[in-house]
């Protein structure tokens, strides 16, 4: 079957959910009124409050949800076969992340603009603060390793893309200079760094002497690494300790020197991509490759298809960004349809082209099967495929596939280095609130925060024997990455039918979605905790995950009582 | 409207997406370099000797009207100074 269809499946659904379900949220549920005076026009300010055009706001909202998860997550999941993977991004986006990204948006506009920890200390109680932070710094500090391991991976794997990722440092930080000296827009000048950078990465591409690769430095796969490790883990080692080094510095930096200007030159890149993409599957029309599903897979679907893909279905960091930022510029309350269900959309976009990527890379079933053997050979897997299956896409717009896998690896790894410097720093205001709120004042101090945050990276990182070998520590920990993000969806939703009850209007759509997440998220724990981890099927017991996991089954196990406790409540002290 | 306009058009609304945050960041960070100058202003009155003070009276009729968003920012509810009743 041609994977033509499976984009035109998405796209259907994607357009009705938008077109009649959101608008019978705008109008019955949530009831958005065009005449409210919102935050961004009460507190107009100039700076965090600014009303804004409305697809202005959806193409920034967009493109701040959108990264490296929403491409990993459904690269994984296709190893139960195309079929689940597709109708959960579908139906997870229309039914779920939909209503949750809207509904955030509406909830924090009604909240002066509150972002949702604020409100969940409000609504549940100040306990939610401490499990806010407990599960945020968790979630950063798997994603601080394993990102660094991830891009460390792809520069060994693709070394023609370092140059590339390295030159777009210097662009960025001229840019955002020339942007805060006011001299001229950004637009030119972005454009301008894209093309060098890409022009380098197609250089490199047939320029062996252009392509850092540590690994052939030392001699090949065979040659001496250092500290008696291979050449291959040594170049991990180094890379990654580059990377931690980079971060540091990035992650201290005004946010307006070199992150801001890093991702506006991604944002073309994922523009750039997604239309590389889907024109390209629109030319090679190639055929699916992967079975719809898998009678053979070693671990089940359920729950843990609802657990690996988490954005690009729905996402918990979503409502992070439209109670943060997003409703704080929202000129009319009528707009949070079109921002946050459309922005949702996106998303669901970007999962659905990966899922067609790696289903249509293989030549056959038998080849698809033979890599993805296992649930753990997926993990490792996922990723690569997805790379070599996109650049396989861009072949139909005349791109050579070596180039194409470049390009696509640059952009990769630039998503992943962003992301990287804002978890770090993420994790340095965590851990400073955490020094603030306990009174020890040293961990206040930048420099100690992000000493703390980019050691304890490192160490996760380094110290560990990782299931994909030397420097994947953080995936120990990557079975609790999908879980803690779903719980936090779920307690965003549950404010959200919380809020709905207390306005005496039906809160079913949030609350529907809301026990599907806990339910899942609960069964997946309760099973890898109580079976697996803790060894009691006979399997050696992971200690690492057996604490982590326990500590976030008993939260959710508490998010699951508040929920109850507080839905059959009748006072209101939100409005 | 011409081809060329809604082209045009369509860059500027392209940028204005991605430059959002971006002027975001810078907007906070010249407010914050603001902020400072207007404590230095202000320093004489709240305290801190100023020697240029003479010269920076002169600036208050152009500030004045920040005044009362800055003392909120410093985290001070009510006007500090005397000679200035904004709330």
């Amino acid at each position: 079957m041609s994977a033509i269809w499976l984009a035109v499946f998405g796209g259907i659904i994607f357009f009705f959910g938008y077109r009649f379900y959101s608008k019978f949220l705008a109008e019955r549920i949530y009831k958005l009124d065009p005449n409210y005076v919102t935050p961004a026009n009460r507190y107009n300010d100039g700076v965090d409050y600014v009303p804004t055009n409305k697809l202005v706001l959806w193409g920034h909202h967009f493109t701040s949800v959108a990264g490296a998860a929403p491409i990993v997550g459904p690269a994984i999941a296709v190893y139960w076969g195309w079929l689940p993977a597709l109708l959960w991004v579908v139906l997870g986006t229309v039914f779920a992340a939909g209503v949750h990204d809207f509904g955030t948006i509406v909830l924090s506009v009604r909240n002066k603009g509150q972002s949702v920890g604020t409100l969940a200390n409000k609504l549940i109680g100040q306990k939610a603060k401490i499990l806010f932070l407990f599960i945020i710094l968790l979630l950063v500090l798997m994603v601080n390793a394993v990102f660094a391991w991830v891009i460390a991976k792809l520069f060994i794997s693709f070394p023609a893309s370092v140059i590339a990722v390295f030159i777009q440092i210097p662009l960025a930080i001229w840019i955002g200079y020339r942007v805060y000296k006011r001299k001229g827009g950004m637009l030119l000048p972005s454009v301008i760094a894209l093309v060098i950078m890409y022009l380098a990465a197609i250089i490199a591409s047939y320029v062996p002497a252009l392509q850092i690769d540590f690994v052939q430095y030392m001699g090949g796969e065979n040659g001496t690494g250092l500290f008696g490790l291979s050449t291959t883990a040594s170049a991990f080692f180094i890379w990654i300790i580059i990377l931690m080094i980079y971060v540091y510095i990035a992650s201290t930096l005004p946010v307006w020197k070199l992150l801001q200007p890093r991702d506006y030159i991604n944002s073309h890149q994922l523009v750039v991509g997604l239309g590389i993409l889907y024109l390209g599957l629109l030319f090679t029309n190639p055929e699916i490759t992967a079975p719809v599903t898998n009678s053979n897979a070693d671990t089940s679907w359920f729950p843990l298809l609802f657990i690996t893909i988490a954005c690009g279905a729905i996402s918990g960091f979503h409502g992070l960004v439209s109670s943060g930022t997003t409703s704080k510029q929202l000129d009319k309350e009528t707009d949070a349809r079109f921002v946050g269900y459309l922005g949702a959309i996106g998303e669901g976009a970007l999962a659905l082209i990966a899922i067609i990527a790696v289903v249509t890379f293989f030549p056959s079933i038998d080849e698809f099967t033979a890599t993805y053997s296992g649930f753990t050979a997926a993990n490792g897997a996922g990723l690569g495929t997805f790379i070599q299956g996109a650049g396989q896409l861009a072949t139909g717009l005349g791109i050579p596939a070596v180039v194409a896998s470049t390009i696509v690896s640059v952009i990769v790894v630039s998503f992943a280095a962003t992301t990287l410097d804002s978890s770090v720093r993420l994790m340095r205001y965590i851990i400073a609130e955490l020094g603030l709120e306990y009174n020890i004042k040293p961990m206040t101090k930048t420099h100690v925060a992000t000493t703390i945050a980019v050691v304890s990276s490192a160490a996760l990182t380094l110290l560990p024997e990782g299931p994909n070998g030397f420097g994947s520590g953080g995936y120990l920990l990557w079975p609790l990455f999908g879980t803690s993000n779903q719980l936090l969806a779920g307690i965003s939703l549950l404010l959200i039918a919380i809020w709905l009850k207390r306005q005496g209007r039906n809160y079913m759509p949030a609350f529907i979605p809301m026990v599907f997440l806990l339910f899942m998220t609960m069964w997946a724990m309760i099973n890898q905790v109580v079976f697996v981890w803790s060894g009691a099927r006979g399997e050696e017991a992971n200690m690492l995950l057996f604490i982590f996991g326990a500590i976030i089954l008993v939260f959710a196990l508490w998010i699951l009582l508040t929920a109850i406790s507080a839905l059959s409540k009748k006072d209101d002290h939100v409005s | 409207m011409s081809k060329r306009g809604s082209l045009k058009k369509l860059f500027q609304l392209y940028d204005e997406i991605l430059s959002l945050p971006h002027k975001t960041e810078v907007a906070r960070e010249l407010r914050d370099e603001d902020d400072l100058f207007l404590l230095l202003l202000y320093s004489d009155m709240l305290g801190i000797p100023n020697p240029a003070f003479y010269y920076t009276l002169e600036l208050y009729p152009y500030i004045i009207e920040k005044f009362h968003d800055w003392h909120l920012r410093m985290g001070i509810e009510k006007s500090p100074l005397d000679g200035i009743r904004c709330c």
